[in-house]
């Protein structure tokens, strides 16, 4: 790998590596601050470290960064470190696709996807976080790498591990998606399946990496993990033509990625990168888990962990760890959140294909279906330019959708056969 | 009642080093109160200023989120182990 994947193409390559370096923590809680290293808690007050950046670094303009290669790294200047990453250099940059059929359903002025179910390598958003994280651990030296996961992580750490060439350790609650568990496994990662739910793999993993010295890329890595998440807000103000839609719907599991689309919304506002409001933040999750949704609904600052009961495996973390900061971020942007039934964001997965040509996991249709609902309520208005955050492919939880779908009629191989399809189709 | 609490790595420095500590009471606050007294500069680390559980900070007694089992009044038994971990991000 050399520098000149990260640049333009043209870019010549250095002649020797530049130093690289994860940047020093600070604590979001009490502020105390810290020297670079695989932690993500503060030994003052236990409350979460993120990245400390340097306020006077120099920051690229919208010319510059149009100029780089299509990756997350046109970002670089907002990510947690110093000189060139070394790994993972072509994730990131997923289309945004305008969705006129969809605006039209929902009764809204314009509506895009942010399409991260066609995320380079492993087909979520997943491979945004994992970049920053497995550069972190490449910082530290550590030769392994792992993450508790729901599923969509494990792909990705399993993947870029693979290409980095680093052991992987990789914990899932048991009774993941089959799709999940295979596109984890073609890795060749070390994968266990633990009984109980992800609160319970969650739980395994701190006690792990805080046994073993090994970079659990959302656990000891996690403050340079969850960097990775505003890349997504970073594209879509560029790929708007550098400016803000007016709300943003996106799924909610630990509540990381709202959390980091807000921070990575406010950079670019303050960078000078757009001008006027941040857009309102909508936050969706499923029914059967949504302590974040609760939280919004009924204010305050105490999160009510849950038992998550939804087919939506990607999203069920009852105990999310973002939760506060999302709810908080979703309340100063005036945005809302809403929760929707399994049936529900199966027909948001079904409306989501039909109108855009997307096939989205079931936090996809989480997404969607929750996007019915806030229009539904006003939440969502007849002006607004709204992007949804689509963070899953499809073809991972095909069983969500399996019964749901009409079955194929079979025919003979005859002209008349289809006439006769083609009349039922059109009574 | 005697019981064992598990601590992370970045607590343990505050007790001497030990990552499992033998604790007496009747309930988890009992039990948290006991070590603190023995090591105060633990305090702070587990409980805020109004004697609650940081929001950040999870405690499982035999592997169930106390905030199922009835918070820091959750009685405990003989051999319990009450494990103190920081939270994690989303997977």
């Amino acid at each position: 790998m050399t520098a000149s994947l990260f640049d333009a193409p043209s870019s010549p390559s250095p002649a020797t590596p530049s130093p690289f370096d994860a940047l020093p923590l600070i604590c979001s809680n009490c502020g105390a601050r810290f020297e670079p290293e695989p932690s993500a808690i503060c030994s003052s007050c236990l409350g979460p470290l993120v990245p400390e950046y340097d306020p006077h670094r120099t920051l690229p303009d919208r010319d510059t960064i149009a100029h780089r290669a299509p990756s997350l790294w046109r970002y670089r200047e907002w990510l947690p470190f110093a000189g060139t990453p070394t790994l993972s250099p072509d994730s990131g940059f997923t289309p945004l696709l305008e969705a006129p059929a969809l605006a039209r359903r929902l009764g809204v002025a314009r509506l895009w996807i942010k399409n991260d179910a066609v995320s380079h390598p492993t087909l979520s958003f997943k491979d945004r976080v994992v970049s920053t994280a497995i550069n972190a651990a490449r910082a530290f030296s550590l030769d392994v790498i792992g993450c508790a996961s729901t599923g969509n992580l494990a792909n990705a750490v399993a993947a870029h591990a693979a290409r980095a060439g680093l052991d992987a350790w990789i914990f899932i609650p048991h009774d993941l998606e089959p799709a999940k568990v295979m596109g984890t496994s073609v890795y060749a990662p070390k994968l266990v399946r633990v009984r109980g739910t992800y609160d319970d793999v969650n739980r395994l993993c701190a006690q792990v990496a805080d046994s073993f010295g090994w970079g659990l890329v959302n656990v000891n890595l996690r403050a340079y993990y969850g960097e990775g998440s505003k890349t997504m807000a970073f594209e879509i103000i560029e790929q708007l033509g550098w400016r803000a839609p007016t709300a943003i719907v996106a799924p909610m599991a630990g509540g990381a990625l709202v959390t980091k689309l807000h921070r990575g919304l406010r950079e670019f506002s303050d960078a000078g990168l757009y001008d006027g409001p941040l857009p309102r933040l909508h936050g969706a999750q499923a029914e059967g888990c949504a302590p974040i949704v609760r939280l919004v609904e009924r204010g305050g600052g105490r999160l009510e962990p849950e038992i998550p009961s939804t087919v939506a495996r990607s999203l069920a973390i009852g105990n999310p760890a973002d939760g506060l900061t999302a709810a908080r971020a979703i309340t100063e942007t005036n945005g809302w959140a809403a929760a929707v039934s399994d049936v529900e964001l199966v027909a948001g997965i079904r409306l989501l294909a039909e109108t855009t040509g997307i096939f989205a996991e079931t936090a996809g249709g989480v997404t969607t279906a929750a996007a019915v609902r806030l229009a539904a309520a006003g939440r969502l208005r007849p002006d607004d330019e709204v992007v949804l955050c689509i963070t899953g492919n499809g073809l991972k939880t095909l069983d969500a959708i399996a019964d749901s779908l009409p079955e194929a009629p079979v025919i003979a191989p005859r002209l008349s056969a289809v006439a006769a399809l083609v009349d039922a189709s059109a009574r | 009642m005697p019981l064992t609490i598990s601590l992370p790595s970045i607590l343990a420095r505050l007790a001497d080093g030990n990552r499992a500590l033998d604790a007496s009471g009747a309930t988890v606050a009992e039990a948290v109160a006991d070590v603190t007294r023995r090591f105060p500069s633990l305090a702070p680390r587990l409980v805020d200023e109004h004697g609650e559980p940081y929001p950040f900070v999870t405690y499982y007694l035999n592997d169930e989120d106390i905030r199922f089992a009835g918070g820091f009044g959750a009685t405990v038994r003989d051999g319990d182990e009450l494990t103190i971990v920081s939270a994690v991000a989303g997977g």
